[in-house]
């Protein structure tokens, strides 16, 4: 393993692989425990930085850390020194004074993880940045698919929604293809980034024609705050050719799942009875996410210190 | 190869035990389970009976050390005897020391471990850390009635305040050796060899 995890690129078939296999035997060692806790990195200290606001992804970082003895120290960008102007860098510099050993960073701008693992000597993983890459949320998403389908090699997978503003669709893509799994990515042509022919992934335009042909669907959240400009008429128009609802939910094969990064815009990408059902994976993939992190943490940070 | 039967396992030179030696040592440390549990039941007898023994490898190898010793356990008592095994990876204390590696399995039997006679399984009890990381990683998992510990070679140099309740062969080693044990279910050939560390 590298000492950061910045992008899904940073992980080879087998480092991919070894996150996965060390998810589900920590899953599996916590399972039914009423001690959900394990001692191994007491005493080494993970900051959460985040710069965009965040519920599960944060709060998910924090419990895998805990979980593992780990000190936790939460940043956020509102109420601390950022506010008075202070600069990535400084508040980099000030963490890493006090000991921090991993930083955990979300970031608006694309990149800022990349800036970030320059400036410090500990490990710095990624947790979102911008519309660049989000990969421990494929991580978590990979892992999900592995537990339900029991495989990723030959999976298809449909990638449905906002892919130009995502960061799960990027890291997915990556990720999932360096794992075997075949994806397909759908959204309206405004909303596919340039140069997305090059992506390890086919393209369609047609959700009704894909659905039939996937093992999951994996639906992403149209990114209201990003949408600086009409990438679609209404809402309403998007939701009748990009939205999941029960009609379209009822032509996928029958152990097909549907999938979710959260937040969801229920009636929007995806209907509240698909969110619901046996197929969706939702609340799964949160759980999931814990384990993953902290599989990630112990890989990066188990070893010995640099 | 004239006089040893085709069957016999033959062992390269230097082995400390061989593939026989291991079934015997074994087949001894099965029979002194049982004789420790086995009065148990009785009125007035407050000892704990083959039905409370959970033999819990330590992986690598003393899971499947663990299995052999049930089932022999099971072949002379007749009664079946719980298995399990606990993966210490995350318990260690000396993983800043030698980097991460892969984790294995845990698994514990569906009674779980609470009010029962753990007997942890291992290969070789050389510093006692692996067997406190073990006791650690127990605590979590439950509350034993007692907890013992059973190892195939004892080869001394202990670190920590541990004592084995069953021991296959006491080995009295310098630090500079290294104890091999080779099982059949995770090296394809049954043996412990002692060899030279390389330097």
């Amino acid at each position: 393993m590298k000492r950061h995890l910045l992008e899904a690129a940073d992980l080879d078939r087998a480092d991919a692989t070894l996150v996965l296999d060390t998810a589900a035997q920590i899953d599996a060692a916590l399972a039914g425990r009423e001690v959900k806790k394990l001692p191994t990195l007491r005493g080494r200290t993970v900051v959460n930085l985040f710069y965009e606001d965040s519920t599960r992804t944060r709060i998910s970082f924090e419990l895998a850390a805990k979980r593992l003895s780990a000190d936790v120290l939460n940043f956020s960008a509102k109420g601390s020194s950022v506010s008075k102007g202070e600069s990535l860098k400084d508040t980099a510099l000030t963490l890493e004074a006090m000991g921090s050993d991993a930083v955990v960073v979300r970031h608006s701008a694309s990149g800022a993880p990349h800036r970030l693992a320059t400036w410090v000597r500990g490990s710095v993983v990624n947790a979102g940045d911008g519309t660049h890459e989000h990969p421990t949320q494929a991580l978590l998403d990979a892992y999900t698919i592995r537990s339900r389908l029991g495989r990723l090699e030959g999976v298809r997978v449909a990638v449905v929604g906002d892919v130009l503003h995502s960061r799960v669709a990027r890291s997915n893509v990556r990720l999932l293809s360096t794992l075997g799994a075949e994806v397909t990515l759908v959204a309206p042509p405004t909303l596919l980034p340039v140069g997305v022919g090059s992506w390890p992934a086919e393209v369609s335009y047609d959700l009704d024609a894909v659905l039939p042909k996937v093992d999951v669907v994996m639906m992403l959240r149209v990114q209201a705050e990003r949408m600086t400009a009409s990438f679609f008429p209404s809402a309403r128009e998007y939701s009748r050719r990009y939205g999941l609802d029960a009609r379209r939910m009822g032509v996928l094969s029958d152990d097909a799942i549907v999938m979710h990064p959260g937040p969801m815009n229920r009636g929007m990408e995806i209907a509240a009875e698909v969110a619901d059902s046996a197929r969706s994976t939702i609340v799964e993939q949160v759980g999931n996410g814990v384990s993953v992190r902290m599989a990630v943490l112990y890989l990066l940070l188990g070893g010995a210190p640099s | 190869m004239a006089g040893s039967s085709p069957a016999a396992p033959v062992s390269p030179p230097g082995a400390l035990l061989s593939a026989a030696d291991v079934a015997r040592v074994v087949d001894r440390m099965a029979h002194q389970l049982i004789e420790r549990c086995g009065g148990g039941g009785r009125a007035g007898d407050d000892r704990p009976t083959l039905a409370d023994l959970v033999l819990v490898g330590i992986p690598t190898r003393g899971a499947p050390l663990a299995r052999r010793l049930a089932a022999r356990v099971e072949a002379f008592s007749g009664t079946p005897v719980d298995v399990g095994t606990v993966d210490i990876t995350l318990y260690r204390d000396d993983l800043r020391m030698r980097g991460v590696r892969a984790l294995e399995d845990t698994v514990l039997p569906d009674r779980g471990i609470d009010g029962r006679l753990v007997v942890l399984v291992d290969d070789v009890l050389y510093s006692g850390r692996s067997v406190r990381a073990a006791l650690d990683a127990l605590r979590d998992l439950g509350r034993p009635r007692a907890v013992q510990l059973a190892v195939l070679v004892d080869r001394g140099h202990r670190e920590l305040p541990i004592r084995a309740d069953y021991v296959g062969k006491n080995v009295p080693t310098s630090r500079s050796q290294s104890v091999r044990v080779h099982l059949t279910e995770v090296d394809g050939a049954d043996e412990v060899l002692v060899t030279e560390a390389q330097r």
